[in-house]
């Protein structure tokens, strides 16, 4: 793929230095500048409908305590935003994203970990990247299920503590102190493998005569990650844990169909989603969508700071 | 690989050291590096126990599961989970899943979207590609810049607006909306078309416009067949998600009637609440089908996520 995408550079940088003077065309003139909006019609129509006028109706919808459905809407001026930020019902749930936030970061090290080891001549390395990778194809519902009864009472996870003598298990998802942990390792669980692979196609893709002239000079493995992997893929380090970051704060899925948000366990996108589809407050839903969009931009441009943009090419 | 991040401390060999701080780390390195045939298999050791940890938490969860599956009921109330079931014939819970749970429906309604969502989202992108990277006309870099920006917009957050622009389009309730949505707001696999175009030499455009075609069949004749690979990645990576995709089907399908693999797996919990062998029949016959495409496809798999993930 690399041997495809370094024409790709040079077909850009032409296409944007050169003035547009006439290709080889044949016909009249005018027929060229409206053929390519013949073909981008039907996708930028898709893509202003359920992109930009999503957004643009968000921000307004955020300024009022519109329900839904009346055919007024009250201006509110700054009130949804001010509850999401005052009221401790609302602001709880951010510390819900800190469970997760820390999984990610959990999930990347042990990401990075596994890359690292079979990146190195391993047995059967397929095998254990296939396993280690599979969790993340499965679909999120039956991960879900198949978590809840790992971890129910008398289930998978007590079955094995009681192997090793623990007689009384606490509840893993009945206990609020330890449901968001419990839900946090679920996520782990199912999200490692994507950084894995990742991490793992960028640490393959360092030319090979690095390792061998570490080789001849007698670097141990320790400093052939620390002087050969890790400048190689800080690009990709700093890009997942960017999705990380910005996932951790999305997390929907795993405790909604686990928990339903009890125990403690709301996050802020279920928050999302109980006031505009069960509360009728579209209002304060879009305030805190807003909210959650600009803090991703935020995230993303801090990446883009930290990380300038230097081409990530992991193919 | 920790035991090489964290080597025993090694007794102090004599050596003429310069400083006592440079004395005691180059003392420390020497001593590692003479315990490195020692240390070589303690590290080998040390590695394959920790990929054995890691298959055995990726695999207990799962195998568990696939074992309750084929217990019954009186069984599944008696036995630890960790017991292999005494018949892995019996399919009882596997037929009760499919017919009474409805994932009949689910598999037809996934299978109708996904081809649906899938042709649409290939004519789309390759089109939008062919538009930006073959043409150079007013308005290129904003368009660029357009399809750029949405990416940064997490469709998670835009869905309380997004729902309204459906249900004013009269599609809540149809698999429309999920078709639309799958179509309209996949932004990776235009950049997937987009780079792989890149790579497609124009020489052939211009040979094709000086024999007299247009370009429209230049798109369906030419750049469209060349960019099969392409289009293999994009079919693999986004039928992956649009059989996994929970959050939009259960936002605008709210029907029985539309449930989909993931919604209807997700009703189960209601009328099955406590009947977990029927439950986890259920989820081996989702997880199923994944297995099958990832143990043919592993390396497309692999290297459509590289190339989608990243952009």
């Amino acid at each position: 793929m690399s041997t495809v995408s370094s024409p790709v550079r040079g077909a850009a940088a032409r296409a944007t230095a050169t003035p547009p003077p006439a290709p080889p065309r044949r016909g009249p003139g005018r027929g060229w500048r409206v053929t390519p909006w013949l073909f981008l019609v039907a996708p930028l129509g898709l893509l202003v409908l359920f992109t930009y006028v999503p957004v643009a109706n968000m921000v307004w919808y955020s300024f009022t305590s519109w329900d839904g459905m009346a055919p007024v809407k009250e201006p509110v001026g700054l009130d949804n935003y001010t509850r999401i930020f005052t009221d401790p019902d609302m602001f709880s749930v951010f510390l819900v994203s800190l469970y997760y936030l820390a999984g990610a970061f959990l999930q990347l090290a042990l990401a990075l970990y596994f890359a690292t080891i079979l990146s190195f001549r391993t047995r059967v390395r397929n095998f254990f990247k296939g396993i280690i990778f599979f969790p993340y194809l499965i679909n999120g519902v039956a991960i879900g299920l198949v978590f809840l009864f790992f971890l129910r009472p008398g289930g998978t996870l007590d079955a094995l503590l009681a192997l090793v003598g623990v007689a009384e298990p606490p509840q893993w998802l009945g206990n609020p102190d330890l449901a968001n942990i419990s839900l946090a390792s679920t996520s782990v669980w199912r999200y490692m493998g994507l950084n894995f692979v990742l991490f793992l196609g960028a640490i393959q893709s360092i030319p090979n005569e690095l390792y061998e002239a570490a080789d001849l000079d007698g670097a141990t493995s320790w400093q052939k990650f620390r002087f050969i992997i890790a400048p190689g893929i800080k690009q990709v380090i700093g890009l997942t844990t960017i999705l990380a970051i910005s996932g951790s704060l999305a997390v929907f899925e795993i405790p909604w169909i686990m928990t339903g948000g009890a125990n403690g366990t709301t996050t802020f996108v279920i928050q999302t989603v109980q006031q505009a589809f069960e509360f009728k407050k579209f209002g304060l839903a879009s305030a805190m969508a807003v909210v959650l969009l600009l803090i991703v931009l935020l995230v993303t441009w801090i990446q883009r700071r930290i990380f300038p943009d230097e081409k990530v090419d992991l193919t | 690989m920790t035991a090489v991040q964290n080597p025993p401390r090694a007794e102090g060999r004599p050596a003429p050291t310069p400083g006592p701080f440079e004395g005691a780390w180059l003392r420390l390195r020497r001593g590692v590096r003479q315990l490195h045939p020692l240390l070589g298999p303690v590290a080998i050791t040390a590695k394959y126990a920790s990929l054995v940890v890691a298959c055995a938490a990726a695999l207990i969860p799962l195998t568990t599961v696939f074992m309750a599956a084929f217990k019954t009921k009186e069984e599944f109330a008696t036995s630890d989970p960790l017991t292999p079931p005494e018949s892995w014939t019996n399919l009882d819970n596997f037929v009760t899943a499919f017919i009474q749970g409805g994932m009949v429906r689910g598999f037809l309604n996934t299978s109708i979207i996904l081809v649906v969502a899938l042709v649409g989202t290939i004519i789309i992108g390759t089109m939008t590609a062919y538009a930006v990277d073959r043409f150079d006309f007013r308005g290129r870099r904003l368009v660029m810049g357009a399809f750029l920006l949405a990416t940064l917009v997490p469709a998670v957050t835009t869905q309380v607006a997004t729902f309204q622009i459906v249900n004013g389009l009269g599609l809540f309730n149809t698999r429309w909306a999920a078709i639309v949505l799958f179509t309209g707001t996949d932004i990776i696999s235009i950049y997937i078309f987009l780079q792989f175009m890149r790579g497609i030499s124009r020489s052939l455009d211009e040979a094709a416009m000086l024999d007299g075609a247009n370009r429209l069949t230049i798109y369906a004749r030419i750049i469209f067949p060349l960019l099969r690979p392409a289009i293999a990645t994009v079919v693999i990576v986004k039928g992956i998600a649009i059989y996994n995709e929970y959050y939009i089907p259960f936002l605008y399908m709210p029907s029985r009637d539309l449930g989909v693999v993931s919604t209807s797996l997700f009703r189960f919990m209601g009328p099955f609440g406590a009947q977990w062998e029927v439950i986890s029949a259920g989820a081996v016959l989702v997880i199923v089908p994944t297995l099958v495409a990832f143990l043919l496809l592993q390396r497309q798999i692999y290297s459509g996520l590289t190339s989608g993930a990243t952009k």
